[in-house]
């Protein structure tokens, strides 16, 4: 698909393909969200990270990408990376190994310690697409943002089905979360009228395939 | 004047002036249990309703608290009941022989409503009788002062102890009363009870104090009970049982007050409207169910206590309770399902002692009047259904340890020998126990761990404790087994709340559908954030096919019933004509199902292949078993595209015949294809969700603190499917995998039917469909499809948006 003019692919395992630039976007990877709760008293098994990190790597090994970009919200709070075991932060420095890594800052991880590897920004421009953590209010052309964890129901053979998306109007797009603890939020929920005012595609991460929804078929949950 | 007979008890003079100025004598089995009581044993009474039961379990109190001289400010009696609102009641109850004795006895009761300044105080300044809830009593075992609140116990009463003995309530309370026995060794306890099916659990249930004795207060006169036999033609299918409608209202006329039981909240609904319908009387006809509001409850509730009701029709919400003088009827519509809870709700009728209670079986199809037929025969031969016993839950045993913990620091060893009193886990192992708390402390986790994060900490001596005090703040929030599922409030549109339906329900409607509701037809308008808005849609009929299958399956024994019913012509007699001719045609059509065999029928039928199997094992086993055999069948290259299941039987279709039918029900089918299944199956998500919960992985989610979905941060489906990749054998997922197979899988149910088919497979190819398997065929569409099959329709509903989406990648 084209978007905002740039050709992209959302990925089954929920990531963004951008061709021209060889770049794999993700989002939300809310790592260390597990052992974030364990402090609060709910001890949550501790391999969330892990499973985020194996899912990533997964996407990585198939995709092969030059730059790797995380939307922001990659840690669930800023104790997250101090918290991050040996072995995942082994795994991330491989994944980091032979190609650009560029961390996005978000509200849940506002400062990244350099020990992370890669690149910490802001926001960045590629092509003609503008990425960012939170989506900015107005119209926004090219802006590819995450913060706030699509999902979308459907309705097929009397039942419901739900499924994490990504929401695009050709214009924009918001990525679907990553992590393996993080929940969603439906894309009919009020939060999401500001971005997306008129017709758009919940693009669903189905079992085999990434299905488009247009907006009208969708379900109300 | 006292009596002094050793085998009749100590009954002293104002006791037995009592019993005679009302001109009552005390019956033999409230003597014995007098005797025994006095004697220090703990005792089981089965007596039929009515009798004066409850009396006899509390006599001993009151004659001992009574005749001790000084005050004691110790808590001498604690009463259990499974029900709040009898709890309440027999508090009522006992204030008359203390008022007319003019007894100096303290009765309190304690629940969820007490004001917390009363709670507090009846912790320090206990009262001498003390009547509350499981629940209650694992909260006071977790203070700190529960060890004198408890030090002067003397009796433990259990009322229905047949409804605590299995489930989990049941296990958190054996673990309790263990407790209880450790804290006061002295302590006896009684157990109350209706005639239940295995005197020897509820023996072994209450004998961590010694051995208990049972004391046989007689069945009372075997109930009355009649299937209705309806002047109108019964029908194939369906579960409203509308066609005898006219006859149930007629019987409202001719009767005082009549109970009617449903199985599903939604028959309640839809049977209560159509009465009204023909109430040309305007007879006062009520509903009472689990998700009507509170308020209105309390309201039917009163209004039936005042006698100023005629009817009531009503769900299991009112199968346990205070007991209604003025029922002379009751009219159970639909299948009993089982014997034990049938006996239960028909004893809900007339509770004079020496006559028979009276009960009316109204079938809704078929298959009902055999399960009917059978069900009234079995009561007539004074048969019950006897629970399954199983292993107490691991997430119960965990609820128990942080509670123990809560209370104070505890030595491993001393508590794992206390629990073991529990009979629900008289087997537990070291081992199993360690692993729980493992899992209590820290999580329990194998590859990486919560040191710092721990529950329980290790002090010098080895003794556990709990780390900080959010652990018992949050221990007391989540406290007790009865996990709710999530439920949507439904909201008039101006504003009122209607009550509570499960998300599941509201998640199959679109705006616009119309469905019955508190008695009323409404329509869907859409969610807003915990409530589904309706507007009222007052002469529309109600479109969304609401029946839910009850949550209780066919009862193993039952289903035993059915069996012989079916295949022994003689016990035919008494059924109906129109169902004698079905089951004279399913003879020479095809066959019926003979007792030790599994009777499979293919056929085709509109293009289609057709196999049908009646293993009468219930819904949810078929549910299983229908999962199990489609994707069996999908291996083979046979390309099933869907089943169906009832309580009696099982139909799955697809394009291609079967060929070796015996061959597809090969036990194996419980090895590779159950663990496949299993891992994405939602049934096993649903109850690791309730695992979690109860175990105090997850918290409840407490519906009035949750003020938007976007608050549900993380679901308990992701912590699944992570646990389960990463820690299969995590003692959580052991808890889950126990469950299911008495639970929502009925997994242990597949098992025994697939061991009995071995070689017991009788097929019956036909060249059309069966009598017998037609009333299954017109499910077919009706039900919702089950969430299982739910990726499958992923990829359906993904080729329906080819067409439909313009740009699909």
């Amino acid at each position: 698909m084209l978007l905002n003019g740039e050709p992209v692919r959302p990925l089954l395992g929920g990531g963004l393909w951008v061709s021209a630039q060889a770049t794999l976007v993700v989002a939300d990877l809310h790592l260390e969200k597990g052992s974030a709760f364990a402090g609060a008293g709910a001890l949550l098994p501790p391999y969330d990270s892990r499973a985020t990190l194996a899912a990533l790597a997964q996407l990585i090994a198939t995709a092969a990408p030059k730059l790797v970009v995380c939307l922001g919200d990659s840690f669930h709070d800023a104790g997250g990376p101090a918290r991050l075991s040996a072995d995942s932060r082994d795994r991330l420095a491989s994944l980091q190994r032979g190609r650009d890594w560029c961390w996005l800052v978000g509200n849940h991880d506002p400062l990244l310690p350099a020990s992370l590897g890669g690149e910490v920004r802001h926001e960045l421009k590629l092509g003609s697409l503008r990425l960012r953590h939170q989506p900015a209010a107005g119209e926004q052309p090219g802006e590819v943002a995450g913060h706030l964890h699509p999902k979308a129901s459907l309705r097929a053979g009397g039942r419901r089905i739900v499924r994490r998306c990504f929401v695009s109007d050709d214009r924009r797009m918001i990525l679907p979360a990553f992590g393996a603890y993080a929940g969603g939020l439906d894309v009919l929920a009020p939060a999401f009228r500001p971005y997306f005012p008129g017709a758009f595609h919940a693009h669903m991460l189905g079992r085999a395939a990434v299905h488009a929804v247009p907006r009208r078929r969708l379900e109300s949950g | 004047m006292a009596e002094s007979d050793p085998s009749l008890g100590y009954l002293p003079a104002i006791f037995a002036d009592w019993f005679r100025v009302r001109g009552w004598q005390i019956r033999p089995y409230q003597s014995a249990v007098l005797a025994a009581a006095q004697a220090g044993h703990s005792v089981l009474l089965t007596a039929p309703t009515g009798g004066g039961k409850t009396l006899a379990g509390f006599l001993p109190s009151l004659i001992a608290v009574s005749e001790c001289r000084q005050r004691r400010a110790a808590l001498h009696t604690l009463y259990l009941s499974p029900l709040k609102a009898l709890a309440v009641d027999v508090a009522r109850n006992l204030q008359q022989p203390v008022a007319e004795m003019n007894l100096e006895v303290s009765v309190e009761v304690r629940t969820g409503d007490t004001p917390a300044a009363k709670r507090q105080r009846q912790r320090a300044r206990p009262p001498d009788l003390l009547l509350t809830t499981p629940e209650q009593l694992a909260l006071l075992l977790s203070y700190a002062d529960a060890s004198i609140l408890f030090r002067g116990l003397a009796l433990v009463i259990i009322d229905e102890l047949h409804a605590l003995l299995s489930g989990k309530r049941g296990e958190l309370l054996a673990l309790g009363l263990a407790r209880l026995a450790g804290l006061a060794p002295q302590a006896r306890l009684i157990g109350l009870s209706a005639t239940i099916a295995q005197p020897e659990a509820a023996l072994a249930y209450l004998g961590m104090a010694g051995p208990a004795l049972h004391i046989d207060g007689g069945k009372g006169p075997l109930p009355a009970v009649e299937v209705l036999a309806s002047q109108a033609r019964v029908p194939w299918a369906g579960h409203m049982a509308m066609h005898a409608l006219p006859e149930i209202y007629e019987r409202i006329r001719r009767h005082r007050t009549t109970l009617i039981f449903v199985n599903t909240r939604f028959q309640a609904e839809v049977i209560f409207q159509a009465l009204w319908r023909l109430n040309e009387d305007g007879l006062a006809i009520a509903l009472h169910h689990g998700s009507l509001s509170v308020e209105q409850r309390r309201k039917v509730e009163a209004a039936m206590v005042a006698g100023r009701l005629r009817a009531v029709v009503c769900t299991s919400t009112l199968d346990l309770g205070i007991d209604w003088g003025t029922v002379d009827l009751v009219v159970h519509v639909g299948a009993p399902k089982g014997l034990s809870r049938l006996v239960q709700r028909i004893g809900r009728s007339n509770h004079r002692l020496e006559e028979p209670s009276r009960a009316v079986l109204v079938p809704a199809n078929r298959f009902e009047v055999l399960e009917c037929r059978a069900a009234a025969d079995a009561v007539a031969d004074g048969e019950l259904d006897a629970a399954g016993q199983r292993r107490g839950g691991l997430d119960v045993l965990a609820q128990h340890i942080l509670g123990v913990a809560c209370a104070g620091p505890f030595q491993a060893g001393a508590l794992f020998a206390e629990i073991r009193r529990a009979a629900p886990y008289r087997a537990l192992e070291r081992r199993e126990f360690d692993r729980v708390l493992a899992f209590v402390a820290h999580g329990g986790y194998a590859l990486e761990r919560y040191e710092r994060f721990r529950r329980l900490k290790t002090l010098a001596d080895g003794r556990h404790a709990v780390a900080h005090s959010a652990v018992i703040r949050q221990y007391r929030l989540n406290v007790g087994t009865i996990v709710a599922e999530p439920m949507l409030a439904v909201r008039l549109a101006g504003g009122r709340e209607l009550g509570k339906v499960e998300e599941y329900f509201i998640e199959q409607l679109r705006v616009g559908d119309t469905f019955v509701f508190a008695g009323e037809v409404l329509r869907f308008e859409g969610l807003r954030e915990m409530s589904a808005l309706v507007s009222r849609a007052a002469g529309a009929d109600a479109m969304v096919p609401s029946y839910a299958g009850g949550k209780f399956p066919l009862s193993t024994f039952l289903a035993e019933r059915v069996r012989r019913l079916l295949a022994e012509p003689a016990r035919q007699g008494k059924l109906p004509e129109p169902v004698k001719e079905w089951l004279g045609f399913q003879r020479w059509r095809s066959s019926l199902p003979r007792v030790g065999e599994l009777l499979v029928e293919t056929f085709p039928r509109a293009g289609k292949q057709f196999l049908v199997a009646y293993p009468f094992e219930g819904r949810l086993a078929h549910q299983t078993l229908g999962m199990l055999l489609t994707r069996r069948m999908e291996r083979r290259g046979l390309r099933p595209l869907g089943f169906v299941a009832s309580e009696y039987a099982l139909a799955i279709w697809g394009l291609k015949p079967v060929p070796e039918v015996a061959a597809l029900f090969a036990e194996d089918m419980l090895g590779d294809e159950l663990e496949e299944w299993l891992v994405e199956s939602n049934l096993m998500k649903r109850t690791f969700r309730q695992v979690a919960v109860i175990a105090g992985l997850i918290e409840c989610r407490h519906p009035e603190e949750q003020k938007s979905r976007r608050q549900v941060t993380f679901s308990s489906d992701l912590i699944y499917d992570v646990l389960h990749r990463y820690e299969p054998d995590h003692v959580l997922l052991q808890a889950t995998r126990e469950d299911a197979a008495s639970g929502l899988l009925d997994l242990r149910r597949v098992a025994d039917l697939l061991a009995r088919a071995q070689g017991s497979v009788r097929h019956v190819a036909l060249d059309r469909v069966s009598p017998l398997a037609v009333p299954l065929m017109l499910e077919i569409g009706r039900e919702p499809v089950q969430g299982e099959a739910l990726e499958e329709l992923m990829g359906e509903a993904a080729e329906m948006l080819i067409a439909d989406a313009t740009r699909l990648l």
